[in-house]
């Protein structure tokens, strides 16, 4: 299978929010400024990524009865080394995103590409599925994040384009995720499509 | 691969041995490092409410089943202010966790907002800078203060649609206020607690209501 494809795949095709509607929590949760999706979703790519390279690599010492507990251990591991570096190097992150850092070893994006493609692919396309992946789960989250934060408070990135007063504050709550997720998820699929 | 007894056994044995060994280099790497930000945090947030100081002794209170810590700042051998670190279990996504600073003679200096988890654009207002619940109490003699909202009948301004984040809010100030009265050796019996006796009786039963 193509390298580039892979990554490509990862960000259009598959991509786990728009298209596969994959670990919804944390989309709907941290979006709320486009700052905490980015976050959340480069600390989930960083898991992704460990653990598709790990789980490829031990696939085959596994047996199939506890292939799910070893992974799902695996994962909680690197959930928790990038909880103790976040807050060791990046308090104010880990401070704003709080217990989704946690909540991403039960996020279904990482067991799904652990079952789906790391149990059966090599350690290169593993890493480069990882990559894929969790640069469009990235991306939506930034958008998703980025498009709450201007209609709902006027800002972006923490800029405040001085127009907070006049703005819906519904979009950064949570029927605005909804919204925004949903008018999102059409828009992706129509450009997708062609 | 088969299943077998022997080889699951084994090899969820190895794989969480690994796991743990793993985290358990981590976290001696990061401990130092994450009690250095921890440190930080709190350092600069005792700056923030206090004018500038020297040193600071901690001490702890527990006022209605809360940890309120006292942070007394002193430059050379003279008590400049007292940082408390209130919290209040009553705000409207959970519990609000802040920094009151007070001058010796009981002004309010500043309030800073460590923990919340209010409605965004609402009631996380009372993090900003000069908000109006923050611009009510700043510089104001604690004791002259009523911690009550207009709503409730006292004479504080409440952020716009967010009356129960605004009563949490002068409800931990206040809890700060009596942590910063029993630091500072103020008498309990004395003047002044006749407003915080007051006000403690409803203030209990709202607690028992949202837990």
């Amino acid at each position: 299978m193509n390298k580039v494809r892979i990554i490509l795949d990862g960000i259009i095709k598959n991509n786990p929010t728009f298209v596969l509607v994959l670990g919804m929590c944390p989309t709907l949760g941290t979006t709320t400024s486009a700052v905490n999706g980015l976050g959340m979703g480069v600390a989930t790519m960083a898991v992704l990524i460990m653990s598709n390279l790990v789980i490829s690599l031990i696939k085959n010492f596994i047996p199939d009865k506890v292939r799910i507990p070893a992974f799902i251990v695996v994962i909680a591991s690197f959930v928790t080394i990038i909880q103790m570096l976040m807050q060791a190097y990046v308090p104010s992150l880990y401070a704003s995103l709080g217990v989704f850092i946690p909540l991403i070893v039960v996020n279904c994006i990482i067991l799904g590409r652990a079952e789906a493609f790391a149990s059966k692919n090599g350690a290169l396309d593993s890493i480069l599925d990882g990559i894929g992946i969790g640069l469009g789960f990235t991306i939506a989250l930034t958008l998703i994040g980025a498009v709450r934060e201007i209609l709902g408070s006027g800002a972006i990135f923490g800029f405040s384009l001085g127009v907070a007063d006049y703005m819906p504050l519904v979009f950064v709550l949570a029927p605005g995720a909804f919204f925004v997720l949903g008018y999102m998820m059409v828009l992706f699929n129509k450009l997708a499509k062609k | 691969m088969k299943s077998t007894l022997f080889n699951m056994v084994t090899v969820l044995f190895t794989v969480t041995l690994i796991a743990s060994a793993g985290v358990g280099a981590v976290n001696m790497i990061t401990a130092d490092a994450i009690a250095e930000a921890n440190a930080a945090a709190t350092t600069q947030a005792v700056a923030n409410v206090l004018p500038s100081f020297e040193n600071t002794e901690v001490s702890e209170q527990t006022i209605d089943d809360m940890p309120i810590v006292v942070y007394t700042a002193s430059a050379g051998d003279k008590v400049v202010g007292y940082a408390v670190e209130s919290m209040t279990k009553n705000g409207f996504g959970g519990s609000i966790r802040m920094m009151v600073g007070f001058a010796p003679d009981g002004q309010i200096l500043n309030v800073n907002v460590l923990q919340q988890a209010e409605t965004p654009g609402l009631g996380t207002k009372m993090a900003d800078e000069d908000n109006a619940l923050l611009r009510s109490i700043k510089d104001k003699k604690a004791w002259e203060i009523e911690f009550k909202v207009k709503k409730d009948g006292g004479e504080l301004d409440a952020l716009t649609a967010a009356t129960i984040s605004s009563r949490a809010y002068y409800d931990a100030v206040e809890r700060a206020y009596q942590a910063y009265r029993v630091a500072c050796g103020y008498d309990e019996n004395a003047d002044g607690v006749s407003g915080a006796t007051a006000t403690e009786g409803p203030k209990t039963q709202e607690g028992g209501q949202n837990e």
